[in-house]
């Protein structure tokens, strides 16, 4: 028993994909600074600029979200798992903070709608 | 095989015991949703001593108590989609491919990260979370590496034991 062959190509090809993915998503994710999209269970609702620093209540409060220094990262949120809470903060086009408990995504989207669609992910 | 009920009974208690036991360890590496999936090492265990059949009535009994037990109905719902897809790819990869335990792991890993993201990428109505495609795609491959690693050094010390 042990490695054979094949599993030497299957964990190379893995490896590969992964490896074209996240340069695709390196090299259309930079857009500069750019601004967030709060989505509640898919609904928009509201956009805010990434240049600008300030506190937003998401929920009616279950979650808060800070922008700091061109970046976004969630302060707060009353899910069990805090997994939002330990994201890092985001700041690149295509980012996103996601609190499936709340149903909160938050993404960083470019201020230039036709980079938004060329986006490969 | 006349005791087919008790060793299922077994091997559901040690995938839940198995649940229990991750929860306990910290293996938190500041990637979100990734984890080691220890139960599913009973589950390659018995994809290879039973069939088909048996893993996927335990992963699916795992699935659903442990959910219970530890998480809620959406925690179900992503083990769910992760663990169906991940047995459907090991069965037939096993059934037509000249792969090892551990290939076969290796792709049960990756693919039960894939059927989760895109179960959440259906939930939160987005296609963003497919930026953590990489991630979850190198995971899963380290994860059912590990676990691939384990179940082989347990089939064969489990050689003695038929349970088909």
């Amino acid at each position: 028993m042990g490695l054979k062959k094949k599993d030497l190509v299957l964990m190379g090809i893995i490896l590969c994909i992964a490896a074209v993915c996240s340069l695709v998503h390196h090299f259309t994710g930079e857009a500069g600074k750019g601004i967030v999209a709060i989505k509640v269970d898919g609904v928009t609702e509201g956009t805010y600029v990434l240049t600008e620093d300030r506190r937003i209540e998401i929920n009616h409060g279950t979650n808060i979200l800070e922008i700091k220094n061109g970046e976004a990262s969630m302060i707060e949120a009353d899910c069990p798992d805090q997994i939002c809470v330990h994201e890092k903060a985001i700041s690149a086009d295509g980012e996103s903070i996601i609190c499936l408990p709340n149903k909160i995504v938050v993404e960083v989207e470019s201020d230039k709608e036709s980079e938004l669609d060329a986006v490969m992910k | 095989m006349k005791n087919r009920v008790a060793y299922f009974g077994v091997f559901v208690a040690l995938a839940l015991i198995f649940s229990y036991v991750e929860t306990m360890i910290p293996f938190q590496i500041g990637i979100p949703g990734v984890k080691l999936g220890l139960a599913n090492l009973i589950v390659v265990i018995a994809l290879y001593k039973t069939d088909v059949k048996e893993a996927l009535l335990l992963s699916v009994t795992r699935v659903v108590l442990s959910g219970f037990i530890f998480g809620n109905l959406a925690s179900i719902l992503y083990s769910l989609a992760g663990g169906l897809v991940s047995l459907a790819v090991m069965a037939l990869l096993k059934k037509y491919a000249d792969l090892s335990i551990i290939g076969v792991s290796v792709a049960g890993g990756v693919f039960h990260n894939i059927g989760q993201l895109v179960v959440a990428a259906i939930v939160v109505e987005t296609y963003s979370v497919t930026g953590y495609l990489p991630v979850l795609l190198v995971a899963g491959l380290i994860t059912g590496f590990v676990i691939g690693t384990v179940a082989t050094e347990m089939i064969r010390r489990l050689r003695n034991i038929d349970l088909r």
